[in-house]
């Protein structure tokens, strides 16, 4: 055993000692909902998020269609209005919330354990789930609303160029288009798309149950099955499609009266359970995904003032996400900020980190984990992610195993097979103010 | 008047006061620390507030709290630039720092064992700072462009900050936090020396602590490192006190943009500011905030989004905690196909049916619940714990007073809800501001890209 080796076991031994991960229970419900639960007796309060693969990604021909479900489902239910649902919420000091992206559509609420508010919440939150009305007059002013946000977008840069980038790099693939929808397709929807929508995958089989709080295991059940027990137990959503990588490099300018230019640049990068995942994931650590001691950040703020914040990451979604690259700039800079962004990655794409660069960024990720689940909102969070992509239970408990176990050329192995430097979609906006 | 279910609630909520962990030390040379326990992770939060911000700087030199914030980053005697962060990093924890009108913080997040890094190389930057010039340069071209970013291309931010400044006439208040752009594109080493010179120093510091750790051993590490550092006289700050106000102030803001947006402030006493025996007045100011935007059930979101549908989004903002006399606010825009006229009509109109009714029993006791709860829930966050005990002390309030915020909503009832709707919400006191979007369209041709989403 060489002496590297040593102090790699000792690393080991010393990051499993030193950071206890939450103990999660899990269990799936007579109709099939799949639950995550962490007792968290410190606070008399409860987490707990309802996660449907009902995303936008299940949008078919109606982009919007996933998020304005989600947004109903709390207008009207078990025989009372908006009004009454949020009066209930808010008379005990409970919080509900919804919320859809591509891949998730979440339902949460938190709710201290006290019996009355805890009672009066849960009953709430389990009507809302599994018996929304779907009221016309709500319907036709949420879609307003959603108009009036999809206008809004129109002029925020970073808004366009995000939704341009979605447009090209997935094209019809269904991450394509925005959660948001577009005007022309929000227009059309109607109830009946929402009703059928809900009656497809908001079922028990397509949902997972987190449940993190000052709750006992036998609570814990009990509420998981009150919330589920009147959804139809259905099936799993059925997989997405794969996605096509872009073949050659792509441009996009897009005009804009701002005095930066907002920048996007991409590939697609990767999803959940690529094998692929922690060289790719602590390789762009050390690149971009670090804030202000990246590579990116001392080459592009640090050693030019070029930009007040750039950033790189990967979006693992149940089927490639995007790698995306971004920041902003003075117009009159753009042309040097990206060609010092794309000279950086070429050059990190040949190289690699260095020894202590891989060493620091291990650091900075293993010493931090502590820091990742310190409240009971944040392992709400890791149990969503664990139950919906299907990760292992021990995911936490390996995370920094699987970190540290990642070495230089493991790294440079993988973005020289993954990272496309010469098929990179970019897209500008901005340009019109000097 | 208290009936049962305030009894219960009251009851309910007695040992999460009991639980609250806080010591408080001062070191010789004047440094604040403040130690508050909190077991639930092995994680601690360090945070350093220093007394200065953007209300204490003058014209010409705007923005310089800001700036300065960010050469705090750039080298001492002892480290290089940027070398803090990469020490933070490698030692697994996250770091950054912020600026208000109040005051200028810095922070780490980091595993408790690790607390020492963060002492040792903040009390090094509070008094061995190097402004170097050409490190200057660099970075005032950085906060040109994140100006240009939160500001100057982001149409609703431009409005409340010529909105504040409008309101505002004799108030620091009325100008930017990041400063005007000229002042930026013109700050001198010289200038930074001497703001850091002037208001950084143990005297004027406030560390606060929050987490997994011993009293004892943070006050050890605080004398070791902070100990040591030279106070400094610090000036004593002039008044500055905002003129009466004579009468209503509107303002325009064009811009390019799709959504029209409303924003109106009144001017309101904080609880620095407010006479001691009107001390309830800024929580009726809360509580009223809340009656008209506290969550989904509360009236703006009923009336205004649900029922009248005049506004796709609205909310209101009062200023309790200030170190001068700020605003009461409320902004929003209004629904499609509705004016900006028709959505400060019904604003009024909301405002008016608060001077001349009580706000029900049951609206009362929602904000109270919805108070009491949140106190729960902030607990699950021990980032915002450590901030709210930092920015009292800050602005010189007794962190003890941010514990008493239940029972000073609690206190309040319908009547005081009522009074300060009647003394603050008044026309001669309010200042009302529009963004009057420019037209986007035309102005960028459609790319060969095609397709719907093409702007």
């Amino acid at each position: 055993m060489s002496i590297k080796q040593w102090i790699f076991v000792i690393t080991l031994l010393f990051s499993s000692s030193l950071f206890a991960s939450p103990d999660i229970e899990h269990w799936t419900t007579d109709n099939g909902a799949r639950v995550y639960f962490v007792n968290a007796p410190e606070l008399p309060m409860v987490d707990v998020n309802i996660v449907f693969n009902a995303g936008a990604a299940r949008d078919g021909e109606h982009p919007g269609l996933a998020k304005l479900t989600n947004a109903m489902l709390d207008e009207g239910a078990g025989g009372m209005d908006a009004d009454a649902i949020a009066d209930t919420f808010s008379s005990v000091g409970a919080n509900y919330s919804a919320n859809s992206q591509r891949d998730m559509a979440v339902l949460s609420l938190r709710t201290l354990t006290e019996k009355k508010a805890f009672d009066t919440a849960l009953k709430m939150f389990a009507e809302v789930i599994a018996k929304p009305s779907f009221p016309e007059i709500s319907f036709l002013r949420i879609k307003q609303q959603l108009l009036t946000a999809l206008q809004g977008e129109k002029q925020s840069p970073q808004s366009i160029a995000t939704r341009t980038f979605f447009q090209k790099l997935y094209d019809k693939h269904p991450y394509g288009s925005m959660p948001a929808g577009d005007t022309v397709s929000v227009e059309k929807i109607n109830l009946d798309n929402l009703k059928a929508f809900y009656q497809q995958f908001y079922v028990a089989k397509n949902a997972v149950v987190v449940i993190v709080g000052d709750v006992s295991k036998q609570q814990a059940s009990q509420m998981a099955t009150a919330l589920t027990k009147n959804l139809n137990s259905g099936s799993p959503a059925p997989e997405l499609p794969a996605v096509t990588p872009l073949s050659k490099q792509q441009e996009v300018v897009l005009p804009f009266p701002s005095s930066q230019t907002t920048i996007m640049m991409g590939q697609i990068g990767m999803s959940r359970d690529d094998p692929d995942y922690f060289p790719l994931y602590v390789g762009n650590h050390i690149l971009g995904g670090s804030g202000l001691v990246s590579i990116l950040s001392d080459e592009i703020r640090e050693k030019r003032g070029l930009t007040y914040g750039v950033y790189s990451y990967f979006s693992p979604m149940q089927k490639s996400g995007p790698y995306v690259f971004g920041l902003q700039t003075r117009n009159d800079q753009t042309e040097e900020a990206l060609h010092v962004l794309k000279d950086t990655l070429n050059t990190y794409i040949e190289n690699g980190p260095t020894e202590a660069q891989l060493k620091a960024a291990k650091q900075n990720i293993t010493g931090g984990f502590a820091l990742r689940v310190d409240s009971n909102s944040k392992i709400a969070d890791y149990l969503s992610m664990i139950g919906f992509y299907g990760l292992p239970l021990d995911y936490l408990d390996s995370f920094n195993d699987k970190v540290n176990a990642v070495t230089v050329a493991d790294i440079k192995d993988a973005f020289k097979r993954r990272v496309h430097a010469d098929k990179m979609l970019t897209v500008l906006v901005g340009g019109e103010t000097k | 008047m208290l009936n049962i279910k305030k009894i219960a609630w009251l009851i309910f909520f007695l040992p999460t006061i009991a639980l609250a962990n806080v010591s408080e030390f001062e070191l010789d040379n004047g440094l604040k620390l403040i130690v508050k326990e909190d077991h639930r992770a092995p994680v601690v939060v360090s945070q350093v507030w220093y007394k200065v911000g953007a209300s204490y700087e003058h014209e010409g030199i705007t923005g310089i709290s800001h700036m300065l914030e960010h050469m705090m980053f750039k080298g001492t005697k002892h480290l290089a630039p940027n070398e803090f962060s990469h020490i933070i990093a490698e030692n697994g924890g996250e770091q950054n720092a912020f600026t208000g009108q109040d005051y200028t913080a810095y922070f780490q997040k980091l595993h408790k064992d690790r607390l020492e890094v963060s002492f040792k190389n903040e009390a090094d930057r509070m008094r061995n700072l190097i402004i170097d010039p050409d490190e200057l340069l660099k970075e005032r071209k950085v906060v040109a462009e994140e100006r240009r970013m939160r500001t100057d291309d982001n149409p609703q931010a431009l409005l409340r900050e010529r909105f504040d400044a409008a309101a505002f006439v004799s108030s620091p208040y009325h100008r930017p936090v990041i400063g005007w752009m000229s002042d930026i594109n013109h700050y001198q080493a010289s200038d930074l020396r001497a703001w850091y010179q002037k208001w950084y120093a143990p005297n004027n510091a406030t560390v606060v602590v929050v987490g997994d750790v011993s009293p004892k051993a943070v006050l050890a590490l605080a004398k070791k490192y902070f100990g040591p550092l030279k106070p400094e006289k610090i000036a004593t700050l002039k008044p500055q006190v905002e003129v009466n106000q004579k009468g209503i102030r509107e303002i325009e803001v064009k811009a390019p943009a799709e959504l029209p947006y409303l924003m109106m402030g009144w001017k309101v006493s904080s609880v620095t500011t407010v006479a001691k025996e009107n001390a309830w007045e800024p929580y009726a100011l809360e509580v009223l905030a809340n009656i008209l935007d506290g969550g989904n059930s509360a009236r703006f979101a009923k009336q205004l989004v649900r029922e009248q549908q005049v506004a796709a989004s609205i909310g209101a903002g009062n200023s309790l905690f200030s170190r001068l006399s700020d605003l009461f606010t409320i902004a929003g825009t209004p629904a499609n196909g509705k004016s900006v006229d028709e959505l400060k009509k019904a604003i009024i109109e909301q405002i008016s049916q608060l001077k001349s009714q009580p706000v029900s029993q049951q609206e009362l006791d929602r904000v109270k619940a919805q108070v009491v709860a949140d106190a729960v829930y902030e607990k699950d966050s021990v980032f915002y714990q450590a901030m709210q005990i930092g920015m009292l002390e800050t602005i010189g309030v007794d962190w003890r007073v941010g514990e008493q915020y239940v029972d000073n909503i609690k206190a309040v009832t319908a009547e005081q809800v009522q009074a300060v709707a009647n003394k603050y919400l008044t026309n001669d006191q309010l200042t009302v501001g529009e963004l009057v979007p420019l037209p986007l369209n035309g102005r960028h041709p459609v790319s060969s890209a095609g397709g719907q989403y093409v702007h």
